[in-house]
């Protein structure tokens, strides 16, 4: 099966793409990249190949989404392997990093072959697993990393819960850096945090509600980076949400650490100004920050300080959410929603086309040591089209997430993946697409 | 075009003097004197009425008989109907109404819903000996079986029409107005 | 003026008219409590349901009184928080109590915004007599409302608030309400027990107590949880007593004519002495509880639509 896609911009920030070109994809893999291969495929051997018009669309390496949380095993009620993969798909992600923090925690073998087993059954997007860092992700005892990177884990976190214990995190990161394996830390210092229920300022005081201040991430932060440097290791940092972090991360790369970090769409779109209804849909952790901190986050997306956006999707069932909003669960469903939002970088001027989509696929390829991210001859057919221009608006109901849990619902947006082809296969096509 | 009611004075500052000067010896008639006699005023039209009769009373026999306000809107029958929400009167009867002859005051008896409610506040208050009804005016159209002792005017008026007692301590003028209604 | 709103949930979402038009109307409300028949055929018919999550003798029973001087008939559901997020959800407790047709339910919850939760959900009328540290209206508005009738006025006075503000719903409600009325409000305690950026609600913060009280016209005395000793917001009752505690000495500092509030229950000797908790020159805690009555049945009379 061959697949030529014409008429559209194509970006690659890997190869220094951003052309009208066309590409030919054949066996699952990319054939043939350039302008006028339509015209030559055409006479050579016209009808064995589905030739897709993409005026004004943008094709991009498949998206990649390094921090997903899909619910099975334990809670499928809120998410399965096959649904989340389903809704990475329709948000154009071709491959998602899936976090070890179901039930029972991923952090044995026997979970991961399940995790890929379950993912194949699916056929959707390429699904990695995420290993845990301490056994049950209680911070005291290390998972065995080498058997598990056997199995399939392409990186180590106890995401949900930091690893308080500094010296486990130490050896934590020696032990998987001598394995290639990245670590990627949630900082959050829970003694800092405990009870915690949304960002320390003005709006947690007049709310009544318990701050999270923004130093009981930021001293993980520099904890970590302090560890990595000592140690002549690498980390991750997850979800960056603050101003401080920015900064301390930027010394650290200034420096040259071996340092890298993400944040999530909510985290340079909202503020905590959002929680003045207690609406629950806006309860994530870390807490969304203050103006200041979304401007500073979104400095360090555009200098480079973020390497990635993730989508930090978090599903959860309408009991989870539809509680007291010291009883909810933290979290959104993003993966339908992250690139839209994403786009807006580009609106804003925070970052151009080719910086937005190297943090949203080469970046983390590079972090997660994944052989994809580019469009370069001989690469796995990993692609995402984009329409730029599609307005459309956010309908929880219409999500393949079982997560209807966003704040984003009922939001206009500008931009979509419109159609997403793994490995060669057309997973997703918006249906209004002419194939 | 401005709309302008058809408003008719029916009743002048002289013609409310005169009646009240009838009524309080009319009171004190019916009565034999003031002893054990007490005013209470029905807000908010009555209390003005009320203090206005309690100092023609003492014009006429000397010394100063009690007298009370009365707010009856919480012993009202279409409060849950009603969705206007408006503050509270103060009632303020500093004496005990136990054996006593109560004259209750009000500006217009139309339906006399307004009077029933007053009776069962009065009764919360203690067992008046008597309870008697002075009104300015009687303007008709009872939905309940309840008529008045003293009576300053009767003013025979159709439904559509709005009887309106202005007096100097809040409106800067005494007189009874007829108003047609929209 | 009429009274629109269908809820009370906070102080903050009250207009100043507001404010004043419920202070009237619970003044009227003051004279039925000292009636040999305490009770009114107002609200007969109507059925108000007190929803307890959290415990609370004084202010169940104040909305309790109330609403049976007005002829209600009251329902008490009390339930400790545990047990509630182990059962059936303030979703489903709402959706089977608004079946059964109320017409204002008063909710006291450990979790801030309960209350705005359970109006987003039902038609009913709800007053919030409490929710976590965020608000507690109905103390403010009484209140307010002792602080008038001893003072006779707001405007113009300087409030002092003093204890373990950061987990104070009655500071926050006071502190919304007091500057709505036109007073100046200062607040003292342990730096530990101000939260951050409070000084933004527009008020003075000190964490030395004499430096509030200078000149107060009205100093209002939070209780101390002695269950916070524990999460080390302070290291000690007997270190807090001595520089925190209201007494003879250092209420000099403040106006002669000072009035001085709790919102109860006291800790005798830890956040006020006992001299002075018990001196009727200086403590209005008993008026308080008085008032807290008529602002109650002012709430339940305005909610249901009372009035001409």
């Amino acid at each position: 099966m061959k697949i030529l896609l014409t008429g559209a911009r194509i970006i690659d920030p890997i190869q220094n793409i951003d052309a009208d070109m066309d590409i030919l994809l054949e066996n699952g893999k990319i054939a043939k990249i350039g302008a006028d291969i339509l015209k030559s495929a055409k006479s050579k051997d016209s009808g064995k190949i589905k030739i897709i018009e993409l005026a004004g669309m943008i094709i991009v390496p498949g998206l990649i989404d390094m921090h997903t949380h899909l619910r099975e095993p334990g809670l499928e009620y809120k998410e399965t392997i096959a649904s989340g993969a389903a809704a990475a798909v329709a948000g154009g992600f071709t491959s998602i990093a899936c976090m070890p923090n179901t039930n029972p925690i991923n952090d044995n073998r026997s979970i991961t072959e399940f995790i890929k087993r379950k993912a194949a059954e699916a056929a959707l997007a390429n699904v990695y697993p995420i290993g845990a860092i301490s056994k049950g992700s209680t911070g005291s005892q290390l998972t065995e990393f080498w058997d598990m990177k056997e199995a399939g884990i392409i990186a180590l976190s106890d995401d949900g819960k930091p690893v308080m214990d500094a010296a486990l995190m130490r050896r934590a990161m020696e032990y998987a850096y001598s394995l290639g394996l990245p670590v990627i830390s949630h900082c959050e210092d829970t003694n800092l945090s405990g009870g915690g229920l949304m960002n320390e300022g003005y709006y947690s005081t007049i709310l009544g509600l318990r701050g999270i201040p923004g130093i009981a991430e930021e001293a993980m932060v520099a904890r970590d980076i302090l560890i990595a440097e000592f140690t002549n290791t690498c980390v991750h940092i997850a979800h960056v949400s603050t101003a401080g972090s920015v900064r301390l991360i930027r010394e650290a790369k200034k420096r040259g650490l071996k340092v890298t970090a993400e944040t999530a769409p909510h985290y340079f779109t909202l503020t905590e100004e959002a929680l003045q209804s207690y609406n629950t849909s806006f309860k994530v952790n870390p807490p969304l920050r203050s103006e200041q901190d979304v401007a500073v986050i979104k400095e360090g997306l555009s200098d480079g300080t973020l390497d990635v956006i993730a989508c930090d999707h978090a599903p959860h069932g309408r009991t989870d959410k539809e509680v007291e909003f010291e009883y909810a669960a933290n979290g959104i469903s993003g993966l339908e929603t992250s690139l839209s939002l994403s786009l807006n970088l580009i609106q804003n001027k925070t970052l151009n086309w080719p910086e937005l989509i190297a943090k949203m696929s080469a970046n983390p390829a590079r972090i997660l040591n994944l052989p994809k991210g580019t469009l370069e001859v001989g690469a796995d057919a990993d692609i995402t089209v984009i329409d730029p221009q599609l307005k459309w608006t956010v309908d929880v109901q219409t999500f393949r997430s079982r997560g209807k849990n966003s704040p984003f619902n009922g939001r206009q947006m500008q931009g979509k993946a419109v159609l997403t082809i793994v490995g060669g296969e057309i997973k997703y096509a918006l249906p209004s697409l002419k194939l | 075009m401005v709309e302008t009611k058809n408003v008719k004075v029916v009743m002048d500052k002289d013609g409310i003097d005169r009646c009240l000067t009838r009524i309080a010896y009319e009171i004190l008639e019916k009565n034999k004197g003031m002893e054990n006699l007490v005013l209470v005023g029905i807000r908010t039209g009555g209390v003005y009425l009320s203090e206005r009769l309690q100092k023609k009373i003492s014009g006429i026999e000397g010394g100063k008989i009690p007298l009370g306000i009365l707010d009856v809107n919480l012993y009202r029958d279409d409060i849950s109907a009603s969705n206007k929400k408006q503050p509270l009167g103060e009632t303020k009867i500093n004496f005990s109404l136990d054996d006593k002859i109560v004259v209750l005051i009000d500006d217009v008896l139309f339906t006399g819903r307004t009077i029933r409610a007053a009776m069962d506040a009065l009764i919360d208050f203690g067992r008046p000996k008597m309870i008697q009804l002075a009104v300015l005016i009687d303007r008709g159209h009872r939905e309940l079986p309840i008529r008045a002792d003293f009576v300053g005017k009767n003013l025979p008026s159709s439904l559509w029409e709005a009887v309106r007692v202005d007096l100097v301590e809040k409106n800067s003028v005494d007189e009874v107005v007829i108003e047609e209604g929209t | 003026m009429k009274f629109e709103k269908k809820d009370i949930l906070g102080i903050k979402d009250l207009t100043v008219d507001e404010i004043n038009l419920i202070l009237e109307t619970a003044e009227s409300f003051l004279e039925i409590s000292t009636r040999k028949i305490k009770k009114v055929p107002t609200l007969r018919g109507k059925t108000i349901i007190n929803l307890f999550y959290e415990a609370s003798t004084r202010t169940r029973t104040s909305f309790e009184i109330a609403a049976k001087r007005l002829s209600a008939d009251t329902i008490n559901i009390s339930s400790s928080t545990s047990s509630v997020v182990k059962g059936e959800t303030l979703i489903d407790t709402a959706r089977n109590l608004e079946a059964m047709n109320p017409d204002i339910i008063v909710i006291r919850h450990s979790a801030a915004g309960a209350p705005h939760l359970l109006a987003s959900l039902i038609k009913q009328s709800i007053i919030n007599a409490g929710d976590g540290a965020h608000e507690h209206p109905t103390q403010a508005l009484l209140d307010m409302m002792t602080i008038k009738e001893r003072k006779g006025k707001i405007s113009g006075l300087k409030v002092a608030i003093i204890g373990d503000i950061e987990h104070s719903r009655v500071a926050r409600s006071n502190i919304y309400g007091l500057s709505k009325m036109g007073a100046r409000v200062v607040l003292a305690g342990p730096a530990t027990m101000l939260p951050r950026n409070i000084e933004e609600m527009g008020v003075d913060v000190y964490t030395n107590l004499k430096d509030a009280l200078i000149d107060a016209d009205v100093v209002m005395m939070l209780r101390i949880q002695l269950e916070r000793q524990k999460q080390s917001i302070f290291p000690s009752l007997r270190e807090y007593s001595q520089h925190y505690c209201l007494n003879r000495n250092n209420i000099k500092l403040a106006k002669k004519d000072v009035i001085v509030m709790h919102p109860g229950p006291i800790n005798r000797g830890v956040e006020i002495s006992p001299d002075i908790a018990d001196d009727p020159s200086y403590s209005v805690i008993l008026d308080q509880v008085n008032k807290g009555v008529a602002i109650r049945m002012a709430l339940l009379y305005l909610l249901t639509g009372g009035g001409e």
